[in-house]
């Protein structure tokens, strides 16, 4: 089901710098795509831009450098999927 | 508090929840894409985790419904009962065994419909059982029928011309029946969520927290309002955590929803300490 386009809003709030270096180490978070469904609640909370989707309308991790680890994306995630390395 | 010590202090926060995942059963789970019963799900383990109750001295006891799947994936102890029935057979489980923590996981339909009167004689009693009421304004499991709490004028599939009867306040019935502890959070709100149900499960007495849920496939899709985040960002725009004015004309305001604790009372006496008191000084006349 391919709904990612329609509902992803604009991003109100500037995007700010993250305090974390992800350059030397593992991705901000990690998609598990078996359990991911493509609902994109995590795409269209994400406060920073970082996550967009992929063909399938999954998640991917696009802009890796602008998480802040908030969080956002794997409390609203209801499928289990999300989890951080960093948190 | 530096990252690295965020980082070894919290690493545990996101990846709680897949050690709480009954290891045998397929996901990823039933629920439609965006459905909130995984949210609240997530929260669910988040606050049990945080509280540090063993997961053997939890039971979770849950109807028929959507909602009332969430024990088939959790690992903790389950009782899949009939429909609207939870509250009925928790009531047996917290009575034999009050060392235990109950907690009821039900839809709308299943706790104010069909087990509405199980519900004002569980607030009545005031027994220490944490109830999470998901309510998600429609019946998903069936195909999208009205439920008790669908509001006027809404559309659903047994209504396709606008609801005409009135909803249930569940908050306010619980209340108005005697229930110590009620609380209403959105699924957006999830660490509004954590606190309420980390609050209601050391309450000592009844306790409901009424999470407002999206149910996009038939709510939303029947309704015009659109996809999950679309629901979730109404469920932003409308919660509040100031009370509900009688006195609101505006169109906007009516319809808002009052979020956090709504009504707290510690004085209240719970059922299962009563009747120990009872059997304990019968014990001692008989003895003495």
């Amino acid at each position: 089901m391919n709904n990612s386009s329609s509902v992803i809003e604009p991003k109100t709030r500037p995007i700010r710098k993250s305090k974390i270096d992800y350059s030397q180490g593992p991705a901000p978070v990690s998609v598990n795509p078996a359990w991911c469904k493509a609902c994109n609640i995590c795409v269209a909370l994400c406060p920073q831009g970082v996550l967009e989707p992929d063909a399938e309308g999954k998640p991917v991790v696009a802009h890796a450098d602008n998480c802040i680890q908030c969080g956002a994306c794997w409390a609203h995630c209801p499928d289990f999927a999300i989890t951080s390395n960093y948190k | 508090m530096s990252i690295a010590a965020k980082e070894a202090g919290a690493r545990q926060d996101s990846d709680v929840v897949l050690r709480y995942l009954r290891p045998h059963v397929k996901f990823p789970n039933m629920w439609c894409p965006g459905c909130g019963n995984g949210v609240v799900a997530t929260s669910l383990i988040r606050a049990i985790d945080k509280l540090g109750i063993p997961r053997d001295n939890v039971v979770l006891v849950s109807g028929i419904g959507c909602s009332s799947r969430m024990p088939v994936y959790l690992d903790f102890q389950a009782l899949h009962t009939t429909h609207g029935r939870a509250l009925a057979f928790a009531t047996g489980v917290k009575f034999s065994r009050p060392d235990l923590k109950v907690i009821v996981i039900t839809g709308d339909g299943d706790c104010l419909s069909i087990g509405g009167n199980h519900l004002i004689h569980a607030c009545r009693r005031n027994i220490d059982i944490t109830t999470i009421l998901i309510n998600n304004y429609i019946y998903g499991m069936t195909g999208g029928q009205t439920s008790p709490t669908t509001p006027a004028g809404a559309h659903a599939t047994t209504t396709p011309f606008g609801n005409t009867e009135k909803q249930f306040e569940a908050c306010d019935l619980a209340r108005g029946a005697g229930a110590s502890f009620i609380a209403r959070t959105t699924v957006y709100h999830t660490t509004q969520m954590d606190r309420l149900i980390m609050e209601a499960i050391q309450h000592r007495g009844f306790s409901l927290v009424e999470v407002i849920s999206n149910c996009h496939t038939y709510y939303g899709r029947l309704n015009r309002v659109g996809q999950a985040t679309q629901l979730l960002r109404m469920f932003q725009e409308k919660a509040s955590t100031q009370p509900k004015d009688p006195n609101m004309v505006d169109e906007d305001s009516k319809d808002m929803i009052q979020t956090g604790i709504i009504h707290r009372d510690t004085e209240k006496t719970e059922l299962c300490d009563e009747y120990q008191k009872l059997t304990d000084s019968l014990a001692k006349g008989k003895s003495s």
